[in-house]
């Protein structure tokens, strides 16, 4: 519970400043372009890298199990640019009849 | 007074504007509630108190799913501020057009989300931050209020196994994604960056692999 919390205090402090320190500390300076470059990938390669991890990691094991085919039923449902919420819904309930169906 | 007339147009417009997107951002508070709530994460009130000050949901679904998946804090919290790193240029971008002292533009930052830094554009790199403040007001009480709804109704769920909520942590995050791949070089971070996290996990401890994939965004540094 205490480490939820510290968690919970200490993203919400670095966010605020994060989010404050272009208007209130940099007073509208551009930051450099080779930051500016490597700051707008930091999101994709994040975001890659927790698809990759939530789908195929357990602990540190990595496994292929009802997860992969809810995954793939979402990009099936985001190709057909379904909205985020039913792209969500199809992945769980698509990992749950699999998971009805025998697979782990 | 006839001054106010324009900026509290712009509020308006902001929040009129907003509300389409405030009814996704909420339903998607919805699932981060339920997720928090069920996967072993966070519990209840700690993922709505994240909500109201966090306000950012890649990072905070990112920091839960860390969580659950037994990573220390601090990988958690390392993930979730590696993430909100893109609001510096986002804050960087907004900051001319904010008005008022610093304590007026600190909070005016606060509510610059994606969603109401869209909202705010007004092309050619120009923004209204009369409008950000309108949008970002919605979006907040939205994704604030998905969050308590889900939150208390995803106590009642259950297993998330069962359910196949663990399936919807890696789908919302590739929904997100998609979002995210604007670039080729964005792609390529991403492969990257999914394949570091990947041949990391049976080496390290459940998040770290998260923090190396950043690693992936050096390419930016590659000359074109």
């Amino acid at each position: 519970m205490t480490d939820t919390w510290l968690v919970v205090a200490v993203v919400a402090g670095g966010t605020i400043v994060i989010k404050a320190s272009g208007p209130v500390l940099l007073g509208g300076r551009p930051l450099p372009a080779r930051v500016q470059s490597v700051v707008a990938l930091l999101a994709p390669a994040l975001l890659a890298a927790l698809v990759a991890t939530t789908t195929l990691g357990r602990g540190q094991e990595l496994v292929a199990d009802a997860r992969l085919i809810g995954v793939g039923v979402a990009a099936v449902a985001l190709a057909l640019r379904a909205p985020v919420l039913l792209v969500v819904l199809v992945a769980a309930v698509a990992a749950a009849l699999a998971r009805l169906a025998g697979v782990a | 007074m006839a001054d106010d007339a324009p900026i509290r147009f712009e509020l308006r417009r902001g929040a009129v504007t907003a509300v389409p997107l405030g009814i996704a951002v909420g339903l998607f508070g919805v699932s981060f509630g339920v997720l928090s709530a069920t996967s072993g994460g966070m519990g209840a009130l700690p993922a709505i108190v994240m909500s109201a000050t966090t306000f950012a949901g890649s990072a905070q679904f990112a920091a839960a799913s860390v969580l659950s998946s037994g990573g220390q804090p601090l990988a958690a919290i390392a993930a979730a501020l590696l993430l909100n790193a893109r609001y510096l240029p986002i804050g960087v971008s907004v900051a001319p057009y904010l008005t008022g002292g610093p304590v007026r533009r600190f909070l005016q930052a606060q509510l610059v989300v994606d969603e109401s830094w869209a909202i705010a554009a007004q092309g050619e790199g120009r923004f209204d931050s009369s409008r950000l403040v309108g949008a970002g007001i919605v979006l907040w009480l939205c994704w604030v209020g998905g969050t308590i709804i889900g939150a208390i109704g995803g106590e009642a769920l259950g297993d998330p196994t069962v359910l196949g909520l663990d399936a919807a942590f890696p789908a919302l995050f590739l929904a997100l994604l998609v979002g995210q791949l604007g670039s080729r070089l964005a792609v390529v971070a991403a492969l990257l960056g999914a394949g570091i996290a990947v041949a990391l996990v049976p080496f390290t401890p459940p998040g770290v692999p998260i923090i190396a994939a950043a690693l992936a965004a050096l390419i930016g540094l590659v000359r074109r």
